[in-house]
């Protein structure tokens, strides 16, 4: 037995269950999907065929489609949740220890169930009947029927608002857990000029907030890109005219319903790279960040 | 105000559980009742007697239960190495798993396939449960947590002449109790809503966790909307009392990097 081996056997026996484990089923496949695309893999097999995958993916409408619907799904949903993450958290700030607990609780408790649950329960909402609850709502004030899912107008347009009528309960935890340890002085210092609460919500808490918000932009922007439960339940997979189909959806359908593994593939490395973009902005801006 | 943010918030929940609960005549009725005028079993009935959910929900405890098992005794083992022992390779080998902490798990979904099917586990439980166990954020919790706790007691026991294996598993263990609750809570909430996986790796309906039953019962009953939110209903209420019961963990999950809405 050589020596370093025995000296750091037991260190190695620790860490040998989680890392092969994430050896054979993270790293490896990484590596793998990239080789993928790179192949013309199919049912009946495949071979080698350089960047024709990525070729076909930029001429692909409907992969354009699928690309353009999830980028517009993730700047209007990232967008509301952290405007509305932010207001919720410095809405709860003064109400002491108590009732922040129970409003976190309050905003978190519709997100702990799955993404299938609550995409069924849209459904139901945005359905084109005039039984649903959407268009009941919408009629009282004088708008409306709208087909929702049932229209390639209107089906993206639903499942937009189903993600934004939602509190983004982690953003108001992890807000209100940052507003919380902001230093006291320098809104007694506001208070000695005279600023009223806008100013020093404006000028103090949203600037001192800026690594909490980076932080929450990368998240919720990755969590975005990879959106599928939602259009796979509400929009049967795509909508009509392919008017809600996204990145994800169009790599589960091309692999697992037509077998294109290679060009499936290209899909996921296209989503993989746009998640490390938005990783590495984040890095530098945080790098490039004034700290308070 | 702030009130009625909230109980907005939790409206589509309480719409789903009300048109579980109301008899068929009124899901369909316009304008539809937010305010319940009759309540009835009949669709609970209906779905225990017609579909398979209780095998699914009985699928999901033991796929996530499993699953988050195995992730408290190997995240807590590779926690304790990474966060206090040293050895050749350590950086490296952490360096490699942090890095992987943002890619989608999408990525890895169709070469997982593949190698499920070559090793004969696709559409079996260990196929299943196999996937879930690499994923690494439970190490990074784990390593967090340990490296705060004082390293006298380690070797305070090895002097004593405890073994390595004695150190992690009588001061070591114990000590992170509260990082092994929030892995837990965070572990089998992240594999109780589990979609894509089973749904590639999964084929016979038997199988199917509760998620994958549910999309499959949005085929069958398609426009039958008591009988989806009832569907969803079982599904929820299991998952609504575990935050109810451990709703700290569920907070300090997030407050550790565990956010996901």
């Amino acid at each position: 037995m050589p020596a370093a081996l025995r000296r750091h056997g037991w260190s190695y026996l620790f860490v040998l269950p989680t890392f092969s484990l994430f050896v054979v089923f993270t790293l490896l496949p990484v590596a793998q999907a990239f080789a993928l695309s790179l192949q013309s893999a199919s049912v009946v097999g495949g071979e080698w065929i350089g960047f024709e995958n990525f070729a076909t993916l930029a001429e692909d409408p409907v992969f354009r489609q699928a690309l353009g619907n999830t980028v517009l799904f993730t700047v209007v949903v990232v967008a509301a949740q952290i405007v509305l993450a932010l207001v919720v958290a410095s809405l709860i700030q003064p109400l002491g220890r108590k009732n922040q607990t129970f409003y976190r609780a309050l905003f978190y408790l519709p997100l702990v169930n799955s993404a299938i649950l609550v995409a069924m329960v849209w459904r139901w909402i945005f359905n084109p009947n005039p039984f649903g609850l959407a268009n009941t709502a919408l009629g009282a004030v004088g708008l409306g029927p709208f087909l929702w899912i049932g229209s390639s107008d209107e089906a993206l347009l639903a499942v937009i608002l189903s993600a934004v009528l939602t509190i983004p309960g982690g953003g108001v935890v992890l807000y209100s857990a940052a507003i919380n340890s902001l230093p006291r002085e320098l809104y007694e210092a506001a208070d000695v000029e005279g600023a009223g609460w806008f100013t020093k919500w404006w000028r103090i808490t949203v600037p001192l907030l800026k690594p909490t918000t980076l932080y929450l932009l990368v998240i919720y922007t990755i969590l975005a890109f990879q959106i599928f439960e939602r259009v796979y339940v509400m929009t049967n997979g795509g909508g009509p005219n392919n008017a809600t189909i996204t990145i994800v959806q169009l790599i589960y359908s091309t692999a697992f319903q037509f077998g294109r593994y290679g060009l499936a593939s290209a899909m996921a490395v296209v989503l993989f790279v746009m998640a490390v973009a938005v990783a590495v902005l984040q890095f530098r801006s945080l790098r490039s960040d004034v700290e308070y | 105000m702030l009130l009625v943010a909230g109980l907005l918030s939790l409206f589509p929940l309480y719409w789903l559980l009300l048109t579980s609960l109301s008899p068929a005549q009124y899901v369909v009725k316009v304008p539809p009742e937010v305010v319940p005028r009759e309540l009835t079993f009949t669709n609970y009935q209906r779905l225990f007697e017609t579909t398979p959910i209780v095998r699914w929900l009985v699928n999901t405890v033991v796929i996530a239960g499993v699953i988050t098992g195995f992730h408290l005794l190997f995240d807590s083992m590779a926690g304790y190495a990474f966060a206090k022992r040293r050895f050749p390779g350590r950086d490296v080998m952490f360096w490699l798993v942090v890095s992987t902490l943002t890619v989608p798990a999408q990525v890895t979904l169709i070469p997982v396939f593949f190698i499920l099917r070559t090793v004969g586990l696709l559409d079996t439980y260990p196929g299943v449960i196999l996937p879930g166990l690499a994923d690494v954020f439970g190490v990074f919790l784990m390593k967090q947590f340990i490296q705060t706790l004082p390293s006298e007691l380690e070797q305070a026991a090895r002097l004593d002449g405890a073994s390595e294996w004695q150190v992690y598993r009588r001061i070591i263990l114990p000590l992170s109790r509260p990082a092994l609750a929030v892995l837990a809570i965070f572990t089998f909430q992240r594999y109780w809503n589990a979609f894509i996986f089973p749904l590639v790796i999964l084929r016979d309906p038997a199988k199917y966790p509760v998620q994958v039953g549910l999309a499959t019962l949005q085929g069958e009953f398609n426009t039958d909307f008591g009988m989806l939110m009832t569907g969803a209903a079982v599904a929820a209420i299991p998952m609504i009392a575990v935050f109810f019961l451990f709703q700290r963990y569920f907070i300090e999950g997030i407050r550790v990097g565990g956010v996901k809405g």
